[in-house]
């Protein structure tokens, strides 16, 4: 295997990148605050206007990290399901994954009223919001694997990822049609997609299930590299390739969904990041490709949020939009660039 | 049945006899269906995954392998059964993947990635890999499938010259009964109703080969050792 050192440019690269970024999301907004006073809020120094530091502690320094929360985790989950099912073209997204959470989301949004109250102050928590998201997606992700276990054909693991996204959006449809206009209004705003409606105790649960989800991918990393060889020949190099796989499944939901419940449903990051980065970083070996993973996804997501934010005006597009405007392209250069596609 | 260390042995017999069920369930793949198999003494069933990973490596073909990979990094995935829990490589693990590269003769190729190489030198590189596991038992499921005369015979000569060096007992399926025939130190020929294990030339001498096949379009020639075109 590659010693890590080889790709210590890249990384001070990657790192590099992702400061700049970071600092230039959150210096960037529809409010005009110099570089300067941006530097003076975060080293704790002298403000000129007490809004601006109140505008960057509890607005702009929660959706920078939120968008680094979502950005990796939503990659690392993409790494994952990609060696997982052996398919270049797996993500969260793709396969379903985001709209099995979509549907926890708008069990939970609009579906509470036919519950009725008693779950509903437990539901609209941030918990119950996760865990609602994550649950959805464990179920699709679980429907796709079991899926791919009867058919090894690249493109049938994606067609089911469709269909059980059209499942669960007809299933929401249906919520919508029943729903008071105010509830429905929460679920299409969440459905755009945003980074930037949380508060600090959000990023805190946030924060926990990604690092649940990431721990576990850590501790994975090894028999994600025998899994590159196929499972029949992981498990002849001594791998429990069940308790792998439910390892694996239960940190993709994590991530998948903890991301999904807080940030909506954002799309092509976990796909598109793996290719990106093997781009900078041509392996395979999960033990470089994961932390590198972690740093591009953070880039990208930081840098749609720049976009998303349309620096010096009023407006605020839907995060979801400027992923895919950039994601799908990638996809579309991974298919038809003229070596073959090679996972 | 007895699998002796040092020894090449062949496993023939016509599709869907049950070859590849065989080697999976030797190799724990699959649970066996009746019988017990022993390795070194002890009940393979016992074993705990890790350590049948230090007795029996395999080379598989039609594997979903990432051709991304470089030789030398698919090779030292064969070390994965003696590194730590991220899966480093030391200075031992070294070792063995450069000997396992120089014993089937692929140093020269070992920076390049999969997806250049013809299906003879994948299906060696595949072989340096199951080396490089560092295995008293090594066993192949139909190793010269989708290769040419020419690198079904270097294959197997290859399996030949590994026995002998590295004193290992090399198990494969083969479709080639000809050249096992000439390079295989014991033929397990698998039939519908027996099996029947011995050297090629015990087996010729038995007249083992003449009911493998259906008898309308070729027969055995113990002349040439060989299975000939029936001309009538």
């Amino acid at each position: 295997m590659h010693t890590p050192g080889k790709y210590k440019l890249s990384f001070a690269l990657l790192l590099f990148l992702v400061l700049v970024t970071a600092f230039l999301n959150i210096s960037l907004g529809s409010v005009d605050i110099p570089f300067s006073e941006v530097f003076a809020v975060i080293f704790n120094g002298e403000v000129s206007k007490e809004s601006w530091r109140y505008i960057i502690l509890e607005y702009r320094i929660p959706k920078a990290l939120t968008s680094i929360l979502a950005g990796s985790g939503l990659a690392v989950s993409g790494m994952l399901m990609q060696t997982m099912f052996r398919n270049p073209l797996a993500g969260p997204y793709v396969l379903g994954l985001s709209s099995g959470a979509s549907l926890g989301v708008a069990l939970v949004l609009m579906g509470a009223s036919m519950f009725g109250g008693i779950a509903l102050s437990l539901l609209l928590s941030g918990w119950g919001m996760v865990i609602a998201s994550s649950l959805g997606s464990l179920l699709v992700l679980l429907a796709v694997m079991a899926a791919s276990i009867r058919l090894k054909d690249t493109m049938a693991i994606l067609i089911i990822g469709l269909m059980f996204a059209s499942l669960t959006s007809a299933v929401v449809s249906v919520l919508s049609y029943f729903s008071p206009a105010d509830q429905l209004q929460q679920y299409v705003f969440w459905s755009f997609g945003s980074v930037g409606n949380l508060n600090w105790q959000e990023v805190g649960v946030l924060s926990f299930f990604w690092a649940l989800g990431i721990i576990l991918a850590i501790t994975r990393i090894k028999n994600l590299n025998s899994l590159l060889l196929g499972e029949q020949y992981a498990k002849s190099l001594g791998i429990s390739i069940n308790r792998n796989r439910a390892v694996l499944i239960i940190a993709t939901s994590f991530l998948a969904g903890s991301i999904t419940a807080f940030a909506g449903p954002i799309a092509f990051v976990g796909l598109a990041v793996p290719h990106l980065i093997r781009q900078i970083i041509p392996t395979n070996d999960h033990r470089i490709l994961l932390p590198a993973v972690i740093l591009g996804g953070a880039i990208l997501m930081l840098f749609c949020d720049i976009v998303a934010q349309l620096p010096g005006t009023n407006y605020t597009l839907p995060i979801n939009a400027i992923t895919s405007l950039v994601g799908a392209p990638v996809v579309i250069w991974l298919l038809v660039r003229k070596r073959k596609f090679i996972f | 049945m007895e699998l002796v260390k040092g020894e090449l042995v062949g496993i023939v017999g016509v599709n869907g006899v049950g070859k590849s069920t065989f080697l999976r369930t030797i190799s724990g793949i699959q649970p066996a269906l009746k019988g017990k198999i022993f390795i070194e003494q002890k009940d393979r069933e016992t074993l705990p995954a890790p350590k049948l990973a230090s007795l029996i490596s395999l080379v598989l073909t039609n594997q979903p392998i990432s051709k991304n990979l470089r030789v030398a990094e698919l090779v030292a995935l064969g070390r994965q059964p003696y590194t730590n829990w991220i899966g480093s490589v030391n200075a031992q693990d070294k070792q063995q993947i450069k000997n396992a590269l120089k014993l089937v003769n692929i140093e020269e190729i070992q920076h390049k990635r999969c997806y250049e190489l013809s299906d003879g030198q994948l299906q060696k590189v595949l072989i340096a890999r199951a080396l490089a596991q560092d295995t008293p038992v090594v066993i192949l499921d139909e190793p010269t499938s989708h290769l040419d005369m020419y690198h079904k015979a270097q294959v197997l000569k290859l399996l030949k010259n590994l026995s002998q060096k590295t004193n290992k007992a090399i198990l494969f399926a083969t479709h080639e009964v000809n050249l096992a025939i000439q390079l295989c130190d014991k033929i397990i020929l698998m039939q519908e109703n027996k099996i029947v294990k011995g050297s090629p030339q015990e087996l010729i001498s038995e007249n083992a080969f003449d009911s493998m096949f259906p008898s309308d379009l070729i027969y055995f020639d113990s002349g040439s050792h060989s299975f000939r075109i029936k001309t009538t």
